[in-house]
């Protein structure tokens, strides 16, 4: 029986992490994402855990540390937001070389500067090119299912790579919403033990992991990185098949909200996507085609799937809560019109950056994207492809 | 996992390399070929050589074998290409040739 709640994003995280029962978790203080190893130091002194938690000094050895323990052959995870995720910089990519399994929860916001606290993507889209998977949540109920799901994904033996779960700061994580919770004893069961066939403290087998890598090693090291990406695609299918026969949840690479017969289509991550649908539902009352996508999946990015589903429409309009400055389009844009144009795919895009540093983002700011797209097609030509929403002057 | 260290050789493809590039097994150094950025390569006359051994402490990596209180010639699998050896030697043994073979 599942066990209906009222959480934050955080607290749906920290009760994930209490349930999984890690061997370390070492973290270091950032808003938003503070409250996770707070509460999570709390199931700690309380024996809720069996978990050592390992109180660091900084993100860069919070990322450290939980380097360590998993290649020790502990299972280890942390938490960060913004600039803590860019002191670990140095440290993600080193996680992602080294193959290890381990877990992340990052609350986005966005990184300095202006300084800010509040919700953007930059941070997550700074670890883009890390070798991570990376999962995005549309509220509570996803972060927690994610987190649920998320060591299934990075410790099978085709896969073996550091994961990183995102909900947006504040929205999310500090957000109280209904929450559908599994029980102690099917979480357990259902992420299992962990026990790695290669690690540190196995006296048996002697290792050395992290090894200086000549120019003969680094191109076959990435290669082989990208191969586990690849196979990520498949293992966290069969995962979220699993996940839903426990769960009644589905999950994919992304959700496609009434994009049967959709002309106009959004392509969108994270919390927004959830205002969007309403945006959506509004539309459809009206008898406008309108359809949305949500990426879950953002690495590795389900190119082939996402054109499939975008075959039909008439415009895409592809959200970015992050800035990358190249005068053309942002992360996400990029992806999906890469993932069209190899499709040979020729609908309409257009290309918004959107929320940034916590701009609202309304019901009827979305709404006027799905205006823009319908003059798009109604024009016939698209204009500016790069566009600021809600933005002054 | 592949546990012998001489298969992680330089011409192994990404299919076969260690997930991670672990190096498995203990004391595997002298197995992994260290010499191949060197684009200097030091050759011995053995004629001049006075087995005065002053090159040996000098090296700053292993790439001088000693047996027998007497000098082998260049273990280039490790040698660097620095030219200390080349420099130290009293009877001008060693010289320094473009090149790392």
């Amino acid at each position: 029986m599942s066990i209906r709640e009222r959480l934050s994003g955080n607290e749906a995280i920290a009760t994930a992490m209490r349930q999984i029962n890690p061997d370390v978790v070492a973290a270091f203080p950032i808003t938003p994402s503070t409250e996770i190893p707070q509460y999570f130091s709390s199931y700690v002194a309380n024996g809720k855990v069996d978990s050592v938690f390992v109180p660091v000094e900084s993100e860069h050895s919070a990322m450290s540390a939980t380097i360590g323990a998993s290649a020790a052959g502990a299972r280890a995870m942390t938490a960060t937001s913004s600039c803590g995720l860019a002191y670990m910089w140095e440290m993600l990519y080193v996680a992602a070389s080294d193959r290890l399994p381990l877990a992340l929860a990052l609350v986005n916001r966005a990184l300095s500067g202006p300084i800010n606290i509040n919700c953007d993507h930059s941070d997550a889209m700074g670890a883009r090119d890390a070798g991570w998977i990376q999962l995005f949540s549309e509220n509570n109920q996803e972060a927690y299912d994610n987190m649920v799901m998320a060591f299934r994904i990075s410790e099978h033996p085709d896969v073996r790579l550091p994961i990183m779960v995102c909900q947006d700061g504040f929205i999310i994580s500090h957000g109280v919403e209904n929450i559908e919770l599994l029980e102690d004893d099917v979480v357990k069961n259902f992420v299992g033990e962990y026990r790695p066939e290669h690690y540190l403290l196995n006296a048996s087998e002697p290792l050395a992991i992290g090894p200086y890598a000549n120019p003969p090693y680094v191109m076959e090291a990435k290669r082989a990185n990208l191969q586990a990406l690849e196979n990520s695609k498949k293992v966290m299918l069969d995962v979220a098949a699993d996940f839903e026969r426990i769960s009644g949840r589905k999950y994919s690479f992304f959700e496609s909200y009434r994009m049967e017969d959709a002309d106009y289509a959004m392509v969108i991550m994270g919390s927004a996507a959830g205002t969007g649908k309403d945006a959506v539902d509004a539309l459809r009352s009206m008898g406008i085609r309108a359809g949305l996508i949500k990426v879950r999946m953002f690495r590795p990015f389900p190119a082939s799937q996402i054109a499939e589903a975008l075959k039909n429409v008439k415009v895409v309009a592809c959200m970015d809560r992050t800035e990358s400055f190249n005068t053309v389009t942002g992360p996400l844009g990029a992806d999906v019109r890469c993932a069209l144009y190899d499709a040979g795919i020729h609908a309409k895009f257009v290309n918004y950056v959107y929320g940034l540093g916590g701009r609202d983002v309304t019901v009827a700011s979305l709404t006027s994207v799905y205006e823009d797209m319908m003059k798009i097609a109604a024009d016939g030509t698209v204009g500016q492809t790069y566009r600021y929403l809600s933005l002054k002057g | 996992m592949k546990t012998d260290i001489r298969k992680q050789d330089i011409d192994v493809t990404w299919q076969n390399l260690n997930p991670g590039t672990v190096v498995t097994g203990g004391a595997t150094a002298p197995e992994f070929n260290t010499g191949e950025w060197r684009v200097n390569v030091p050759v011995l006359d053995m004629d001049k050589c006075k087995q005065c051994l002053m090159c040996v402490p000098v090296c700053p990596d292993s790439s001088i074998p000693v047996k027998n209180q007497k000098r082998e010639d260049f273990d280039l699998m490790h040698c660097k290409g620095c030219g200390i050896c080349a420099k130290v030697c009293p009877f001008g043994a060693i010289t320094m040739k473009e090149g790392d073979e």
